[in-house]
């Protein structure tokens, strides 16, 4: 009844060619903008702050990054905790070594050499495809891994091989507290999902997604291979690279190269397909399931054994949480195999007819 | 009906949620793991640690009155699970967390810089950054009874005794097989020094995680034919090393363990392949002891114990949490007899307890832990507090201890310690304390 855009008439390209084309859309993501700028970090405790909502926006950067690759341009990749790793350990360098530099430009430099390492390990895909792509991508994993490891100018010639991150200081202002570092990161996310879905409407995104659809097509009607293939690379590798230098800078403070190991690269991949493969919302959505969900059933069975009043056995109920991530999992793909952001289109168009369904 | 229930359901929750907290309570967080490759280790520990916090309810009515109170938290060995732990933890109890046990190198390390701005200590006891045992830099951070560092040169005095001397070291072999982690590469800067200074030849052989594949380095190790091995390894990977030296034929009397390669988990899983196997402690195992046997009389006796194994009671692990427990009680203790007893007491008057933590025999004797534990005297500038190692050697069914407490070369340590954390102050923008100030 609210949700319909009956009467809202587009008389202009401009206004035809709107992210949000329904009046109802603006209105709510505008009010969730200003929710997320204002109203959590007056609201929200150390707790939720830093423990939470901010592993999961920087989650949601890689995951997209790693959609903008697997799921608009096709490209299966088990490199993404690799790229996060370049990402962390040259903004620590760039910090380090050129202080005059300042953050941003430091994080924005240590992107470009993600993109770079995206590119020099995104070659095979010029001539493999799916799954042996993702094995060619898993020897990116490993080689980074191993070079931050080998070489100690990457950690500064640190004892353990740990990177401690430097203070965020953007012009004078220190981002210390976990709403400061909230804040940023939420800037930081804010501007690269409106460029990865401006992105994704141009040119260059239709050129993504039609490699992804069918390549010999593709390059039939003129899509050049080579450099799509290369973009698609560079621009995940990127958005992944940032989102590893946010993981550092602003949420756990010292790393070592061990915290991008495989693990994380599957974990990132199992977000977005739950969250919805091809779709900037189930990136978002899918992280907030894979960092989240495990740690609610957590609290939750602390709950139930205060409610029930019976001790259980904490083994029993961390092998159990495991057990019922995993279960949920293979129940959203069998209910919903194209993600949780299908769903929630799903929801949106019943929304539309509702509460007179034809 | 449904509705109803639901309602019910509900309130319950609700109420379940926030339940009243008593005044008279010291709350300390159990963030530790059940669920891994590594759960051996962070169930038996964190089981033996809250098995002597529940023994002290059951004995004393805790610490002057004031009861013990503890909340699991599964971290999964992992960093940003333990920092999850750590934030939900820190603001329980009537004074929030008291300290944290992070039982992981790595969140260790993640954990340095939050709880020193929330101002709650942190004991890495025999794991995390080794350099934090400078106070000075480090005002909220105990890598207490002993480091790793000291530990290598344990180990290296230890050799150097088996050979007749620490001369006879010149000219040989020794290689450190070790777990690819900020953990297993924390005695490389130690040893590499020390080779200098005896003239033995260092070889470092690393490991990939989780280590259940070591064909090639102990073809290597072989190839290489050392006088000792290091094995610097953790959960999956000790016992894999073990079976893949007797593979290449190479004596396990020569292999020296870290402790944390040194519990009844590591060997049992290899078999025959373990017997002679020799490992550094810093407690040892058993229930002979005194404390444990209150452990036992006043815990389990009562079926109120935190393991559900009996016969990991008294195994490495556990005794290692039971440490942990006097070293945390104690240092309660402390900070009551100064800030008001029968009290509870906050993060950072928890972290003068530790600073001025003095257990000597005579209260080791009291607290029924003679040889469980060495003792330990901390101070501003010494966060470490005791340093000493005893070797341990597996029979096939027990450990035996082969050695008295061994002292590491203090001044070596001490002086690598000063340099790093100074390294470190200098990145970070710290000031250090002054030590003479401090009261």
């Amino acid at each position: 009844m609210l949700y319909r855009e009956a009467g809202q008439f587009k008389s202009t390209y401009a206004q035809d060619q709107q992210i949000f084309p329904i009046r109802q859309d603006r209105i709510a993501i505008a009010l969730l903008l200003v929710f997320a700028f204002v109203a959590v970090p007056l609201i929200g405790d150390q707790y939720w702050l830093s423990a939470l909502i901010t592993p999961f926006l920087i989650f949601a950067l890689a995951a997209l990054g790693l959609n903008i690759l697997t799921g608009y341009a096709g490209q299966l990749s088990l490199g993404t905790a690799a790229f996060m790793a370049v990402g962390a350990f040259m903004t620590y360098n760039f910090v380090l070594r050129l202080p005059w530099l300042g953050i941003i430009p430091s994080m924005i430099l240590a992107g470009l050499c993600a993109a770079a390492v995206g590119i020099v390990f995104g070659l095979p895909s010029l001539r493999i495809k799916g799954f042996y792509l993702a094995v060619a991508t898993l020897a990116c994993q490993f080689f980074v891994l191993w070079a931050l490891q080998r070489f100690p100018w990457f950690t500064n010639h640190s004892s353990s091989g740990v990177i401690t991150a430097q203070q965020i200081v953007i012009f004078g202002v220190a981002f210390d507290t976990p709403a400061e570092k909230y804040l940023f990161t939420l800037a930081v996310v804010v501007v690269m999902a409106l460029l990865a879905k401006n992105l994704m409407r141009s040119e260059t995104g239709r050129a993504f997604m039609a490699v992804r659809d069918m390549d010999v097509a593709a390059s039939v009607v003129g899509i050049p291979m080579m450099q799509t293939k290369l973009l698609a690379f560079a621009i995940s590798s990127f958005y992944c690279g940032v989102a590893g230098a946010l993981h550092a800078f602003c949420y756990l403070g010292t790393v070592e190269p061990e915290a991008y190991t495989l693990d994380l690269s599957f974990r990132i991949l199992f977000m977005i397909i739950i969250g919805g493969v091809g779709s900037i919302l189930g990136s978002f959505l899918g992280a907030a399931f894979i960092t989240l969900f495990p740690i609610f059933l957590n609290i939750a069975s602390g709950w139930l054994s205060h409610a029930l009043g019976v001790e259980f056995s904490h083994a029993a109920v961390s092998n159990l949480e495991l057990i019922i991530f995993g279960g949920l999992i293979i129940f959203f793909l069998i209910a919903e195999p194209n993600g949780l952001a299908r769903l929630w289109q799903i929801t949106k168009e019943k929304l539309r007819l509702w509460p007179f369904p034809h | 009906m449904k509705r109803s229930t639901l309602a019910i359901a509900a309130v319950a929750l609700a109420a379940a949620a926030a339940p009243v907290a008593a005044q008279n309570e010291q709350f300390i967080p159990a963030n530790f793991y059940w669920v891994g490759p590594y759960a051996p280790g962070g169930s038996g520990f964190g089981g033996g640690m809250i098995d002597y916090f529940a023994m002290l309810n059951e004995r004393d009515g805790g610490i002057n009155g004031v009861k013990l109170t503890w909340e699991k938290c599964e971290t999964e060995y992992r960093n940003d699970r333990g920092v999850e732990c750590y934030e939900r933890s820190k603001k329980k109890g009537p004074t929030g967390a008291t300290v944290v046990h992070p039982l992981s190198t790595g969140i260790t390390y993640s954990l340095i810089d939050k709880a020193t701005a929330d101002k709650i200590p942190v004991i890495s006891m025999g794991y995390g950054r080794t350099d934090a045992a400078d106070g000075r830099v480090f005002p909220y951070v105990f890598p207490l009874i002993t480091t790793y560092w000291s530990q290598a040169t344990v180990m290296i005095k230890y050799m150097g005794e088996k050979a007749g001397g620490m001369d006879k070291l010149k000219g040989q072999k020794i290689a450190l097989v070790y777990h690819d982690s900020a953990y297993g590469k924390e005695p490389i800067p130690v040893l590499t020094d020390m080779a200098k200074q005896y003239g033995y030849e260092f070889t470092p052989i690393a490991v990939p995680h989780p280590g259940n594949e070591q064909q090639s380095q102990w073809l290597q190790v072989r190839q290489l034919r050392p006088d000792w091995v290091i094995l610097w390894g953790w959960g999956v990977m000790n016992p894999t090393a073990l079976k893949a030296a007797a593979k290449v034929g190479y004596s396990r009397e020569k292999i020296i363990g870290v402790w944390w390669s040194g519990a009844e988990e590591d060997v049992i899983p290899a078999g025959d392949a373990a017997k002679g196997y020799v490992a550094a402690g810093f407690n040892l195992p058993g229930t002979n002891f005194p404390v444990m046997q209150d452990v036992l009389k006043h815990v389990y006796k009562k079926g109120k114990g935190d393991l559900e194994d009996m016969a990991r009671v008294g195994s490495i692990y556990h005794t290692r949490g039971i440490v942990a427990g006097i070293i945390t009680t104690e240092a309660i203790r402390n900070a009551q007899n100064r800030f008001g007893k029968g009290k509870p007491i906050t993060g950072e008057q928890m972290r003068w307890g530790i600073e001025n933590l003095n257990i000597d025999d005579k209260r080791l004797k009291e607290l029924g832990a003679t040889n469980l534990m060495q003792p330990l005297k901390v101070s501003c500038m010494d966060h470490e507090g005791g340093g000493a190692v005893k070797f341990l050697k597996w029979d096939g069914r027990k450990w035996n201890v082969i050695t008295d407490w061994m002292q590491p070369d203090r001044k070596l340590v001490r002086d690598k310690v000063e340099a790093s954390a100074a390294q470190y102050a200098k990145e970070k923008g710290i000031t250090p304390r002054d030590c003479s100030k401090e009261k």
